[in-house]
């Protein structure tokens, strides 16, 4: 195995899922302050059980939100999620349905709401937004799609590292050796001897 | 269209009668020449969305209410779909549509609703079965980013084009590759931030083609509610609504005229701001 591959192996599961929460975190924490809003949200998409996940948000309802799940193509955040158009609504005017159901699929009752989707490559990984008081502009909808373009990049890495950590505690052969990888990271002072060993197996191996 | 005409594969001197036009445009063609006096009646006008709730008091009468979805490798297709609209946005679309072009006959496809996966087969089933109906225009104010769907839609774009199926799609306000507003062979639309309704723009740096009202735009939602909105998918049936005023003045008009008309009456061109 190559210092390459350990190193890639090891640093792409060590820590990184915490990393790229914080990430995320961090993310919605500055796309509530620089639209002055209430509160901001990201969602990920659980393609297995096709629901949509709370992943981060700030302000209102952060401590309760996080890891709740809903459907993933009804409500607000599903809808712009499946037609991959962002979507801004400024006021309920008549209001049978949309409260309720937005409380569900945001945690709160907003008067207005910002939705766009998180586009990675061909993928559609879930949807932020951001609710508000003032009206939107079309400049702060561009803005709010640069932001999502970051959160998505941070998605996709939260994903790999999730997968990467799966892959570690497997049992099968690709798992051994990802685990022998972060535990040579784990020792990196004292690992010649480790190193020796390995290399004279690569050795015998080819 | 209620009768096909033959295509014309080559043009011999005695054939230019045969694709005579069957009117002749002023000089100078005004919005009032364009659709003065229209009300839309006689136009098919699909929106392909997430359902249309024929109860709304904005929408009015809905003509047909379609549901597709996708099993294993079947298409299913409810024609007598009675979940309405699972979003709002669909019945927010049609609103629109209904309040430009009062008299259109409306349908609903319904092809988002049924869950994220899959969604894009079930949009591009949902074209498919739209294009064959032979409506009139189509409104889609959604979109795929998946490559495997590209050629396809693109088919199925120029195959309405060729049909007399104008499709009207949203374009996307963010840097990512998505289908199919991008194709030459539909109108795609973004949004301007003005109040009137039959003001529109022509866009000279496509991909996006035209610009029509799309921000704080009230609309029809589910449950008889109403919101105020902003988005792409607000602009688009504006000039989904605007194409049935003028088709139905001009019910020969090909998209490729109808495209032409609505350049010549742009707010930015000739139709005054």
């Amino acid at each position: 195995m190559s210092d390459d591959l350990r190193s890639a192996v090891a640093a792409g599961v060590l820590g990184a899922e915490t990393n790229y929460r914080e990430l995320l975190q961090s993310i919605v924490a500055v796309a509530r302050a620089i639209f002055r809003a209430k509160a901001s949200s990201i969602f990920l998409l659980d393609e297995e059980s096709d629901e949509l996940v709370f992943e981060a948000v700030a302000g209102e309802g952060s401590e309760s939100l996080v890891g709740r799940r809903f459907p993933s193509s009804t409500g607000i955040a599903g809808f712009v999620l499946v037609s991959r158009q962002p979507l801004v609504i400024e006021d309920v005017l008549e209001d049978p349905r949309f409260s309720r159901e937005t409380a569900e699929s945001t945690g709160f009752v907003p008067k207005g709401l910002m939705a766009v989707p998180l586009l990675h490559e061909e993928l559609a990984l879930g949807v932020l937004d951001r609710p508000s008081e003032a009206r939107f502009t079309l400049e702060e909808m561009d803005l709010l799609g640069l932001f999502a373009g970051q959160a998505a990049i941070a998605l996709d890495l939260l994903q790999r590292a999730r997968r990467a950590q799966a892959t570690l505690d497997d049992r099968g052969e690709l798992a051994v050796l990802a685990r022998v990888a972060q535990k040579l990271e784990q020792r990196r002072d004292e690992g010649g001897a480790a190193l020796a060993l390995l290399s004279a197996l690569e050795r015998v191996l080819e | 269209m209620t009768e096909e005409p033959l295509p014309a594969w080559s043009l011999s001197t005695e054939g230019i009668e045969r694709i005579a036009l069957p009117e002749a445009w002023p000089g100078e063609v005004t919005r009032e020449w364009a659709w003065g006096g229209a009300t839309g009646a006689g136009v098919r006008v699909c929106i392909l969305d997430s359902g249309v709730e024929t109860t709304h008091p904005l929408v009015g009468e809905v003509q047909q209410s379609v549901a597709i979805s996708i099993e294993g490798d079947e298409v299913g297709v409810e024609e007598h779909d009675t979940a309405g609209d699972l979003c709002g946005h669909g019945t927010a679309c049609a609103g629109i549509v209904r309040a430009l072009a009062p008299e259109s006959e409306l349908a609903s496809v319904r092809v988002l609703g049924a869950g994220f996966t899959g969604s894009g087969q079930v949009l591009l089933e949902g074209l498919r079965w739209a294009v064959e109906q032979g409506y009139d225009v189509i409104n889609m104010s959604l979109s795929t980013t998946k490559q495997k769907f590209a050629s396809l839609l693109h088919q199925l774009a120029d195959s309405a084009y060729f049909r007399r199926t104008m499709l009207v799609a949203s374009a996307h306000n963010m840097p990512v590759e998505s289908y199919p507003w991008r194709f030459s062979s539909v109108i795609s639309v973004g949004s301007h931030d003005r109040p009137d309704p039959f003001s529109y723009f022509y866009n000279p740096t496509p991909p996006v083609e035209f610009f029509a009202r799309g921000v704080d735009v009230e609309v029809a939602w589910t449950g008889g509610g109403r919101l105020v909105c902003t988005g792409n998918s607000f602009a688009t049936p504006h000039i989904a609504g605007i194409a049935a005023l003028m088709l139905s003045k001009h019910r020969e008009l090909t998209p490729f005229q109808l495209k032409s008309l609505l350049y010549l009456t742009a707010s930015n061109v000739g139709g005054g701001a």
